[in-house]
């Protein structure tokens, strides 16, 4: 001993039995990965937490355009899925081969070595993101750049901390000039409106709660008046934020009567939990009757 | 019996020093000529533990009207002639968060006075008057909070709002007299206990603004002085 540790303090006297479990050790590794990548996908493929009740599938879709993004979140799930699976068994499969790999083995690496695999990943990696974004793009064309159909109703969404406010032109067709100046909020007057001075504005509808009718396209125009927001309805498929300073607007069309809840997705102060509004999908009928009642109110 | 008698009347003059000089009060009516804004409803359904308070629509208090045109949640007080009162009143004044309102809508106090929030809902608020002269504050108070306690120093009429319900709307009128009073129902005030002297009234409204009037007090007297603001269409 001359100073230095001997590396039997380290290592299992018999080196043979010891490369051995080494080997055993990494096939059951490559078993464990493989068995993780496959269990993992058993939520994923039934939408339970394994034996569970509790469902993780998306809310049921009442627009027209809603179809399409679940289309694509599923194509992109199956396709990720898939991939994710191929990668873990092939990293199974590379671990059981190497598992009685002996140290004096070359390593390959890149760049020099393993050029061809390199190569292969990324050309197969950037045709999986291709391919998801050209079959995608239908999806986010007709909410993005296909127009509001000319009829369709025009309405004004305010948000602002902590609640979203509504407007409807009323029976003039026309929104009345908003002045930021004026904004009253003891007195109601949340878009800042001058019905002294404005005559359009006079039949203007606020209200708190987005009334719609079923099966008419909505044109929703937005702007925050404070900081940033997000309108999101869940079973309408729309996530939209409002940013300060710009007017934005999404447009869609309600299949099914119900009320469903508008909620801030983006983290807009102390009140943010509590900031949301209902959407009630109502009848043509209905709807005119909300109407005539909450002009009655303003 | 005696004893009785003479007790009632030592604590009618320490509760009242003015009787001992003769007290005057001024009362009278608020009213408005024309025709006042419509109140808007209030849609409080992004809130279901308030909304289901109330059996009847809530509109805004901006004008509180009454039968025969009188004004309701005017404040009233003597502006100037009063007697100068060193302390403030030891009992507290109580604002309360009710159904996503604020009971009183107008809450007159003395500067200096104990003022107590209290939160009736099954939901938080924010109180936030809206001070200029005082100092600005706002107050987080989650549903089962014991009861704020604040005080103003200086006299102002503060607007107060709730920064988690945009529609809850009230008004604080701090005010360096204990001679003042808010219209009623009927639109009725009163301010009692005064000595003889010159006095003047002002009256303020939250969306008319404000009117003064001179009255002399001589003796044990009622003077009646009525205000009537213009109203406001929109």
């Amino acid at each position: 001993m001359d100073g230095r540790i001997s590396p039997a303090v380290f290592l299992p006297e018999n080196p043979v039995s010891s490369g051995k479990m080494r080997g055993r050790m990494g096939r059951l590794f490559a078993i464990v990965v493989t068995v993780i990548a496959l269990a993992s996908a058993v939520p994923i493929i039934t939408h339970h937490w394994f034996w569970s009740d509790i469902s993780f599938a998306p809310p049921e879709d009442i627009s027209t355009h809603g179809h399409a993004i679940d289309d694509q979140l599923s194509d992109t799930m199956v396709e990720a899925g898939l991939s994710f699976l191929a990668a873990q068994i092939l990293l199974g499969l590379f671990v059981w081969k190497s598992a009685e790999r002996k140290s004096t083995d070359a390593i390959k690496t890149f760049p020099g070595g393993a050029r061809i695999m390199v190569i292969a990943a990324l050309v197969l990696v950037g045709t999986e993101i291709l391919a998801l974004g050209v079959l995608g793009q239908k999806a986010w064309a007709n909410v993005y750049f296909k127009p509001a159909a000319p009829d369709a109703l025009q309405i004004q969404t305010q948000a602002g901390q902590f609640a979203f406010y509504f407007r409807y032109p009323g029976a003039d067709g026309k929104f009345g000039t908003p002045h930021p100046d004026k904004i009253d909020e003891g007195n109601s007057n949340f878009f800042g409106l001058d019905p002294a001075n404005d005559v359009e504005s006079r039949d203007d509808i606020v209200t708190g709660e987005l009334a719609i009718p079923v099966d008419r396209e909505v044109h929703l125009m937005m702007h925050s008046k404070d900081v940033g927001h997000s309108f999101y309805v869940r079973e309408l498929r729309i996530q939209q934020d409002f940013v300060p300073g710009l007017d934005l607007s999404v447009h869609f069309t309600a299949t099914k009567v119900g009320k469903y809840e508008i909620v801030c997705t983006q983290l807009c102060g102390l009140g943010h939990y509590n900031m949301k509004a209902y959407l009630n999908v109502l009848s043509q009928a209905d709807f005119d009757a909300w109407m005539k009642q909450k002009a009655s109110e303003q | 019996m005696r004893t009785k008698q003479l007790f009632i009347v030592a604590s009618a003059l320490m509760v009242s020093p003015a009787l001992l000089f003769g007290a005057g009060t001024i009362s009278g009516k608020v009213t408005y000529t024309g025709t006042p804004a419509k109140q808007k409803a209030i849609d409080m359904s992004k809130e279901p533990s308030c909304a289901k308070q109330h059996t009847t629509p809530v509109t805004t208090e901006t004008v509180v009207t009454g039968p025969n045109n009188v004004l309701e949640n005017v404040v009233v007080y003597i502006s100037a002639g009063a007697p100068d009162e060193s302390t403030a009143p030891t009992q507290a004044v109580t604002f309360t968060q009710k159904g996503c309102q604020y009971l009183p809508h107008v809450l007159a106090m003395r500067t200096g006075q104990e003022l107590k929030v209290v939160n009736d809902d099954q939901t938080s608020h924010n109180i936030h008057p809206l001070a200029k002269v005082n100092r600005e504050w706002n107050k987080s108070q989650p549903p089962g909070t014991p009861p704020l306690s604040e005080k103003f120093d200086k006299e102002e009429f503060i607007s107060v709002k709730c920064n988690v319900h945009p529609w809850m709307h009230g008004f604080f009128a701090v005010l360096k007299t204990s001679h003042y009073s808010v219209s009623g129902e009927n639109g009725g005030f009163s301010l009692p206990n005064l000595p003889p002297g010159k006095y003047t009234v002002t009256a303020w409204q939250e969306d008319y603004g404000t009117q003064t009037q001179d009255v002399t007090i001589t003796g044990n007297e009622t003077k009646t002085v009525d205000f009537s603001f213009k109203a406001k269409p929109y």
